[in-house]
């Protein structure tokens, strides 16, 4: 076996690894903790029957080790159970909102990832100068900002005063792609600008990074111009930790997601999972902890496969 | 102290003001926390100078003592997190062998878990209490403390006064706060500003989902949340808060900016 497809294959098993600790963490999680569920659900007022038929329908009772299992068992064939709230079944209650939750990451990771680049390189080309310090002064504010407030911040000026696009990011499956895409357009703004900065300065220090090997100086010497230097000597090598920075970031894009749904009431699995959450509904969170634990896992292990890949000594061993 | 850089400065005086306004609450606030002195969503006025917000309730007020909980929960989660990571990550670095492996990989897989997810999955189950929340923001952020004391305690654990120090038959404990921490503060301080204002912008984002804290108690997420339909209707108070929150937070960093370049520079660029 070569040694490439031997690293691929630890790596993914790594990461499935992890999926099933994950599975025991969040299911711990919510068991371990002081405090009864079928208490916080009915409420200070609750009888002892009601309680204590809550408790049978939540399988309480059963051993931790055996309601585990089952749990996992049922997730592995997508059986997710049942929401104890509405009695809706939790899959299929999830179906569509992912495929939104995933639009609304995938336009803002559109828009987003090539920007953050061409704006790194650029604060590369003119180091120390002003566009790289209105770079850095633009990416200290943002990490300073929370998501929320970006997002009613474009909502109060953009959408209520100008009236350039709604201020409610609803869509539907009646609406043509364009349609969608004007009533994202706010939310799809703020995640970009919330993964914009930190993208962009991560590309410029992996750059700069690779700027100071011989290479480059020689480079340079042969009269090759500074975005020449930097597109076709730089970049290549600069590609995996470039790869590395962009998945991060769209691994913290779905996690951002969950309050820019809140604020845009944009019916995504974010707002399903907050919802949940106040209503103390174990069963959906749960569910929803998994999928987004699992997405941000693979896009890690997604990372590191092109890590792996894009490195020629891992390629081509002697 | 007299090469302290203007922005250090600014973000200095930024922060104190700000502790200030949270220690001193209950002096300043010209109303009560929940007194409703006016109309719906008053503009700024002599009388209330922010304006009033959802129910009428003046919006100053409800700013300072705010304020006064958001700083609260943030400094407790961050004590929290900095006393038990950094003791833990010191603790594995001077154990080193199983010890170490076991608590490094648990501390991994609790970091690979996006902490808002988890953070949401716990308070699911647990009762929404001011101290549930800081303990949860503490027990989270704690890993992210461990790894950055680990990292640092591993460097000075090699160093020829620990050594002695152990010759000498020292004991863990004595090792860890005579010899390791006094070398390890200035990065972990540095670390802490950072953590801080991630505290202040992680219990902000709870409050404003609803799951932080709850009213009628006040907090700079909360009002957020409280005044969020007026935006709607072009009526600003919404952002007040927001803007609070991010000169809080700008100002924590510029000062953590400050110390982390100082104490690089005294160590030769070595972190």
């Amino acid at each position: 076996m070569s040694p490439i497809v031997k690293l691929l294959a630890q790596r993914i098993s790594l990461s499935l690894l992890l999926l099933l600790l994950i599975s025991v963490v969040i299911f711990a999680g919510t068991i371990v903790l002081p405090g009864d569920v079928a208490q916080s659900i009915l409420g200070q007022s609750a009888t002892p029957e009601a309680l204590a038929n809550l408790r049978a329908e939540l399988g309480v009772n059963d051993p931790p080790v055996q309601r585990y299992f089952a749990w996992l068992f049922g997730a592995m064939q997508g059986d997710l159970g049942t929401a104890l709230t509405s009695g809706q079944d939790i899959a299929q209650a999830l179906s569509s909102r992912i495929g939104n939750t995933l639009f609304l990451a995938f336009w803002a990771a559109v828009v987003a990832v090539p920007l953050a680049i061409f704006l790194g390189l650029l604060a590369v080309r003119f180091k120390d100068r002003w566009p790289d310090k209105l770079i850095s002064a633009v990416t200290l504010a943002s990490i300073s900002i929370p998501e929320f407030l970006i997002g009613y911040v474009l909502m109060y000026f953009i959408a209520v005063k100008m009236r350039w696009a709604p201020s409610v990011a609803m869509i539907n499956d009646s609406m043509s792609l364009l349609e969608k895409l004007h009533s994202i357009a706010l939310p799809v703004a703020v995640l970009t600008l919330v993964v914009l900065a930190h993208m962009m300065r991560m590309t410029r220090a992996a750059i700069l990074n690779v700027m100071q090997s011989a290479y480059i100086e020689t480079a340079e010497l042969k009269g090759l111009n500074a975005f020449q230097v930097i597109y076709r000597h730089a970049f290549p090598n600069a590609i995996a930790p470039i790869v590395n920075v962009v998945m991060i970031n769209l691994a913290y894009l779905v996690v951002g997601v969950v309050v820019i749904e809140v604020v845009f009431v944009y019916p995504g699995m974010g707002q399903y999972l907050v919802d949940h959450v106040s209503k103390r509904d174990v069963p959906v969170v749960q569910a929803c902890g998994l999928i987004f634990a699992a997405v941000y896992i693979a896009l890690n292990m997604f990372a590191d496969i092109v890590a792996i890949l894009s490195n020629p000594r891992l390629r081509h061993p002697k | 102290m007299k090469n302290i850089p203007i922005s250090a400065l600014i973000g200095l005086f930024f922060t104190a003001l700000y502790f200030l306004g949270a220690i001193f609450a209950p002096l300043l606030a010209p109303y009560g926390v929940g007194e409703v002195v006016g109309n719906v969503w008053e503009p700024s006025s002599a009388d209330y100078l922010l304006g009033t917000d959802n129910i009428g309730r003046d919006l100053l007020s409800r700013m300072i003592y705010g304020g006064r909980t958001t700083i609260f929960i943030a400094t407790a989660a961050t004590v929290l997190s900095f006393t038990l990571g950094s003791v833990l990550g010191f603790f594995a670095a001077v154990t080193g062998g199983w010890v170490d492996q076991a608590l490094s990989r648990f501390v991994d897989l609790v970091m690979s878990i996006p902490t808002l997810i988890f953070a949401l999955v716990v308070l699911s189950v647990a009762p929404v209490t001011i101290p549930m929340l800081i303990l949860v923001m503490g027990l989270l952020d704690a890993t992210r403390v461990y790894r950055l004391a680990r990292a640092v305690a591993v460097d000075i654990e090699v160093m020829d006064y620990v050594e002695a120090a152990r010759l000498r038959g020292e004991k863990t404990a004595w090792i860890i706060f005579r010899e390791i921490l006094p070398n390890a503060l200035s990065p972990l301080i540095a670390e802490m500003g950072l953590r801080f204002i991630f505290a202040v912008l992680f219990v902000s984002t709870l409050s404003f989902l609803g799951l932080g804290v709850q009213p009628p108690e006040a907090d700079w997420g909360g009002i957020v949340k409280e005044n969020k339909e007026g935006i709607v209707y072009g009526i600003p108070a919404a952002l007040i808060p927001a803007f609070a929150i991010a000169t809080l937070a700008i100002s924590v960093n510029l000062v953590a900016d400050w110390v982390l370049n100082r104490t690089t520079s005294l160590k030769g660029g070595r972190g």
